[in-house]
């Protein structure tokens, strides 16, 4: 909210800077945004008089003034070359000096010749000063002004504005004279209480106004009054009540309207003005119906509804109660006899009527904030006396509908909370006295204890909690005194779950696997959406119902998306080789338990683990699907999942690759994620060029580790006798997988079998056509004796019976 | 018979055969020549056995030196022949040592800001003995509202220009959290005080320009117990900021403020220089509007089942991307979703660059 200086002078005497205002305000919550002083862009500028004015040799439009000025402290006779058509001797205006900045163009003055004849300076129209657009000649300013009184007090122009923010909990602060109380309040002078003598009325109001509600929408609008005023002269609103609004930024309209916006910004209460002469009977304040509309004064015609609740008289809705009035019944120069409304409308369906209209106003940002329902009759006698001040008239008697509602409310307070809650120690009488200065009555009850009333300006103050807040925000904040926290444990126990260690391990390890972490959007669009298993059909809760562009519309089912789209804009930079990962939220509904973790990664180009790109030592080829089981396995291992437990099965999801993919499970139903190829369509469909890899790890579905009774790990054996290696080579269909082989041989001996390691996949050449040879390296570990041939010869034999049983292989001869 | 002149000679033509031999294969026919089985002196030794006493008294020891000297010989030549054949290979074995590596992966990879940053947030408040807590993005009008003190229709609700669900058949209407508040209210609804915990989270507003994006980051902070006040909220926040900007001491500045969940609510500023487009914290006097907090709402706790005449405490909120943007000279909030390789290149960390408050935050 902006005001000026002055104006808050008006409620408030004070002898305090505006530094120190400004400063005491933000201190008081009523945070400054920002301080415009015209006076600071005018300091250049002072009082000069033009002693001469002859005609310029050669020139017919210009002339050459000589001009009293000072300059540098200094009275000074200056020559000044000058166009302006009103320049004569023995006026005053203002001067500019060489080395003056003009606020109009930035330009600065330097001394010149113009025509060949020198000039050093300028006297300065309205518009050079962005007064106004006032070009036609130089300011000419009354009589009386002395040399080097600065422009800034000849022109009026030192009346700063403050711009302040104003919380949705302080609509009392949306008037000059609330921001005075707090100031008052906090010791920064006297607060001029306000006096509304009724206005007594020569004649009773021709118009009644009528409540139509029923006892359960009758909240809408408790009271409505009004009175009105005949014989009004709605001319321009006098020059101080226009400079005040124009320097706030409004707009004046007329005299009429500016008065309510005056009264509106004064004392936060929104009024109405009518043209009597428009209205048709009595007026009612009532719900609205299907069907009705209004032209409002903003020009646009809305549709009523129900809900909202209208002003109406016998023929037409007049407006939208605590919104806005309409365009068709609104005051005009020619208004003579005017209506003016003083109502209390409900926040809550003003607030409702706003969003829905999309109206907005000063008055619904009030109402719908609260205004002081207990100031509804004075704000009328108020308003009665400014126009009758200003646009003369006669006034009727007030009509008036409902009553001001009742707002009291007692709140016991118990002093030792102040101390409780904020740590501060503060005499009780220096909380009652904050207390007072800002309204509100304090009353002791038999039993000793606190009680206060809240003014019925403060809707915010509903309990403790709110009056401690009120004692500590006036006393000052600074006071609060920082005090330690106990500490819990001398030494810091740790603090993460083991999800949470998870997801920050997780990162780590990609990262260390050369990949770069991206954050992208965690809503996607439809296509995208649907791409990856999600889109409305299958989620419809996932889908927002007002986005902030269709591109993010939908809840990522996968973190896939958003990595490939960001893949497509690296590569769209020239980017080729790179490889993404991001860890964080995927959505399956909108269910708690619908929101899975993800650990996610793509390797594009020639981006693998081992190096990307050409090389002298040699070219990375491209990415492939192993490059990202080699991904998904070393951070699962990371993680301290136990990777060989592990089933791998090829039924990964639409978006990978059919034959190049892979779902690692723990048992029939726990998916620990995915990994493979990217389906070409999915690349096509995401548009972005292969090769790309991707892998989805869900580190949630990783059993916990159980909880061990000791730190220690079990006693290690190390055994003397050297392993030994035998290798051997299978011929099988190429429909049998390495997995099946892999554990028939290991599953032949758990004890002496320590390792099986596959070396060699060949396929082609001499293989017949649809076989494939896959060689393997069994590692014995003899534990308490040498082997013997035999019994090497005998492990061997099993492993090849074995294998031959599971795969329905040859071995190699 | 030989006799001693015989052994000059023999050990003579051996010695200069040895120098001669160029090479370990020559060198090796010396050594069958003299010293193998049917080698020269390997004869003449087995002649010792067919000597008198005497000839062996006085053969033998000669015969014997003559032996060992031959041997010492060879070994010495082979010695000199290897090590010049070492020196021969070495001087043919050159690489060009300057010839660049691959980047490896640690090199390569990044660990983007927020992340970083959320490490060493954790790290800090650790170390005070707060928890982590987690909640989900998606939530209804009661944990992010209603339970927080908003009101139905208040205009504060308005200020937070919520994401919103199609409405279900029941009417209710799922929304994006707008802060990570509602965690205070589903983990004191799950567990009994004292509280200690913060809240780390993805939130949303509908909001896009160049300091506001659709979706951002936020660390909420709550301690509820039954003496906690202020100015322990102050201390806590002053020590955070302190050690998470790295400098010796912030001052705050505690400005009234209103947020529906807190009452008092204050809003902080923190003591800075601006430097150009710096901004360093900790110095200087100007002030920077840095995080909002304030006392828990009695009707808060009231709606979480907990006494607000026993019960009390703190909540702050401080945006994760905010504090990162500062501390690490982050121009634009909007580059943190753009995942442009070149921009985590340099504004990311390294995988093992690990915050510590031990080894410090940053090294």
């Amino acid at each position: 909210m902006k005001f000026t200086l002055s104006w808050l002078k008006q409620p408030l005497d004070t002898e305090a800077s505006l530094e120190e205002i400004c400063e005491r305000l933000t201190m008081l919550g009523l945070e400054v945004e920002g301080v415009e002083d015209p006076a600071r862009k005018l300091a250049p500028f002072s009082v000069a008089k033009v002693l001469e004015a002859t005609p310029h040799p050669d020139a017919d439009k210009l002339q050459v003034l000589k001009v009293e000025a000072l300059v540098e402290g200094e009275k000074k006779v200056l020559q000044v070359v000058c166009g302006a058509p009103n320049a004569r001797a023995g006026m005053s205006g203002i001067f500019a000096a060489s080395g003056a900045t003009i606020p109009s163009n930035g330009m600065v003055l330097k001394p010149t010749k113009i025509r060949g004849v020198e000039s050093n300076g300028m006297m300065c129209s309205e518009r050079e000063l962005e007064l106004s657009d006032a070009h036609e000649g130089i300011i000419d300013l009354p009589d009386g002004w002395v040399t080097g009184t600065s422009a800034a007090e000849a022109l009026g122009q030192n009346d700063p504005v403050i711009d302040i923010a104003i919380t949705p909990n302080r609509p009392d602060c949306l008037g000059v004279y609330g921001v005075a109380r707090d100031l008052a309040a906090a010791g920064l002078g006297t607060l001029r209480e306000g006096n509304f003598p009724p206005v007594e009325g020569a004649f009773d109001c021709p118009i009644g106004v009528h409540l139509d509600f029923d006892s359960d929408t009758q909240n809408a609008c408790p009271v409505f009054a009004g009175r009105l005023i005949r014989g009004v002269k709605n001319g321009p609103s006098p020059k101080w009540l226009q400079d005040l609004l124009k320097a706030v930024g409004l707009r004046t309209i007329n005299a009429l309207v500016d008065i309510t916006n005056f009264i509106s910004l004064d004392r936060a209460r929104p009024l109405h003005v009518y043209d009597a002469a428009r209205l048709k009977g009595d007026i009612h304040v009532r719900l609205g119906r299907k069907g009705e509309s209004l032209i409002a004064l903003d020009g646009k015609t809305y549709e009523m509804s129900p809900d909202y609740c209208v002003i109406a008289d016998e023929a037409h809705v007049l407006g939208l109660g605590g919104i806005m009035g309409g365009e068709e019944s609104g005051s005009s120069e020619t208004t003579t006899d005017v209506f003016i409304e003083s109502a209390y409308f409900d926040p809550y369906r003003t607030a409702k009527t706003g969003r829905a209209t999309g109206i907005i106003s000063d008055a619904r940002y009030r109402f719908e904030r609260g205004v002081d329902p207990a100031f509804v009759l004075k704000g009328l006698d108020l308003a009665t006396k400014m126009v009758l001040d200003i646009c003369g008239g006669k006034a009727s008697r007030v009509v008036v509908a409902g009553a001001e509602p009742d707002v009291t409310k007692v709140v016991k307070f118990d002093p030792a909370r102040v101390k409780r809650l904020t740590g501060v120690t503060l005499p009780e009488s220096e909380m009652s006295d904050i207390l007072a200065a800002l309204g509100f009555v304090i009353e002791y009850g038999s039993d000793g204890v606190m009680q206060v009333a809240v003014p019925s300006w403060r809707p915010d103050i509903d309990g403790e909690a709110d009056l401690v807040e009120e004692v500590v925000r006036v006393h000052g904040l600074s006071e609060v005194k920082s005090t330690a926290l106990p500490r819990l444990h001398a030494v810091a126990r740790p603090v993460l779950n083991v999800a949470q260690r998870r997801e920050r391990m997780a990162r780590r390890a990609l990262a260390a696997r050369g990949m770069v972490e991206a954050v992208t959007w965690s809503f996607i669009s439809e296509d995208a959406a649907v791409l990856f298993g999600g889109g409305s059909d299958v989620a419809p809760g996932l889908k927002l119902a007002n986005p902030i562009s269709a591109d993010m519309s939908q809840m990522r089912p996968s973190l896939l998306a958003g990595l490939m789209a960001a893949a497509g804009r690296n590569l769209a930079r020239g980017m080729n080789d790179f490889a993404l990962f991001e860890v964080g939220q995927q959505f399956e509904n909108d269910e708690p338990s619908g929101q899975v973790l993800a650990a996610t990664g793509l390797r594009v180009g020639t981006a693998k683990p081992t190096g990307a790109g050409r090389h002298w030592q040699g070219k990375a080829g491209p990415v492939d699907a192993m490059d990202a089981k080699a991904d998904a396995m070393a951070l699962l291992a990371s993680l301290g999942a136990n990777t060989a437990a592990f089933q791998i099965t090829v039924d990964a999801p639409d978006w990978y690759h059919p034959g190049r993919s892979g779902v690692l499970r723990l048992g029939p139903k726990t998916v620990i994620g995915y990994f493979g190829e990217l389906h070409p369509r999915a690349l096509t469909r995401m548009d972005v060029a292969g090769p790309m890899v991707g892998f989805e790890i869900f580190p949630d579905a990783i059993p916990e580790p159980k909880r061990k009774a000791t730190k220690a790990k079990p006693p290690i054996e190390l055994p003397d006798l050297q392993p030994l290696r035998r290798d051997f080579a299978f011929v099988v269909d190429e429909g049998v997988t390495a997995d099946q082989l892999l554990k028939a041989a290991r599953g032949v001996d758990r004890k002496l079998i320590v390792d099986v390691m596959l070396f060699d996949v060949f396929q082609g050449g001499s293989m017949a056509e649809g076989q494939k040879s896959l060689a393997i390296e069994v590692t014995l570990q003899p534990i308490e004796k040498t082997l013997t041939d035999d019994e090497i010869e005998a492990v061997s034999k099993k492993i090849i019976a074995a294998v031959e049983k599971a795969t329905g292989g040859t071995l190699r001869g | 018979m030989t006799d001693k002149a015989e052994l000059e000679t023999i050990e003579a033509e051996f010695a200069r055969a040895i120098a001669d031999a160029m090479d370990e294969q020559t060198l090796d026919a010396v050594r069958v020549a003299a010293l193998g089985k049917k080698g020269r002196i390997s004869e003449m030794m087995k002649g010792l056995g067919k000597m008198s006493p005497d000839e062996r008294r006085d053969m033998g020891p000669l015969l014997n030196g003559l032996k060992e000297r031959i041997g010492e010989a060879l070994t010495a030549r082979k010695d000199a022949l290897q090590e010049a054949a070492l020196s021969v290979r070495l001087a043919s074995e050159k690489i060009d040592v300057t010839l660049p590596l691959r980047e490896t992966a640690l090199e390569a990879g990044r660990i983007h800001p927020l992340s970083q940053v959320w490490d060493e947030v954790v790290a800090i408040f650790a170390d005070m003995g707060f928890a982590v807590e987690n909640g989900p993005d998606i939530e209804t009008d009661h944990y992010n509202f209603t339970a927080l003190n908003f009101p139905e229709g208040h205009p504060a609700r308005e200020m937070h220009d919520t994401f919103y669900f199609d409405p279900k058949a029941d009417g209710s209407r799922a929304l994006l959290r707008t802060h990570t508040s509602p965690v205070q209210v589903r983990t004191m609804e799950q567990g009994k005080p004292p509280f200690r915990f913060i809240c780390p989270g993805r939130t949303y507003r509908s909001d896009s320009d160049q300091t506001h994006t659709p979706q951002f980051h936020q660390i909420e902070g709550l301690v509820i117990d039954e003496t906690t006040h202020m100015g322990h909220l102050k201390w806590t926040l002053e020590e955070f900021l302190a050690a998470f900007f790295e400098v010796d001491g912030v001052e705050l500045r505690m400005r009234p403020s209103y947020f529906p969940f807190t009452e008092p609510s204050m809003e902080v500023d923190v003591r800075c220089a601006r430097l150009g487009n710096e901004i360093r914290i900790g110095e200087g006097d100007d002030w920077l509007e840095i995080l909002g907090c304030g006392m828990v709402h009695p009707n808060v706790l009231k709606a979480v089942g907990l006494d607000p005449d026993k019960y009390q405490g703190f909540a702050f909120g401080i945006g994760l991307d905010r504090i990162a943007m500062l501390k690490y000279g982050i121009p634009d909030l909007r580059a943190f979703f753009e995942a442009d390789l070149r921009w985590l290149k340099h504004y990311g960390f390294a995988a093992l660059d690990v915050p510590t408050l031990a080894g410090g935050l940053t090294s």
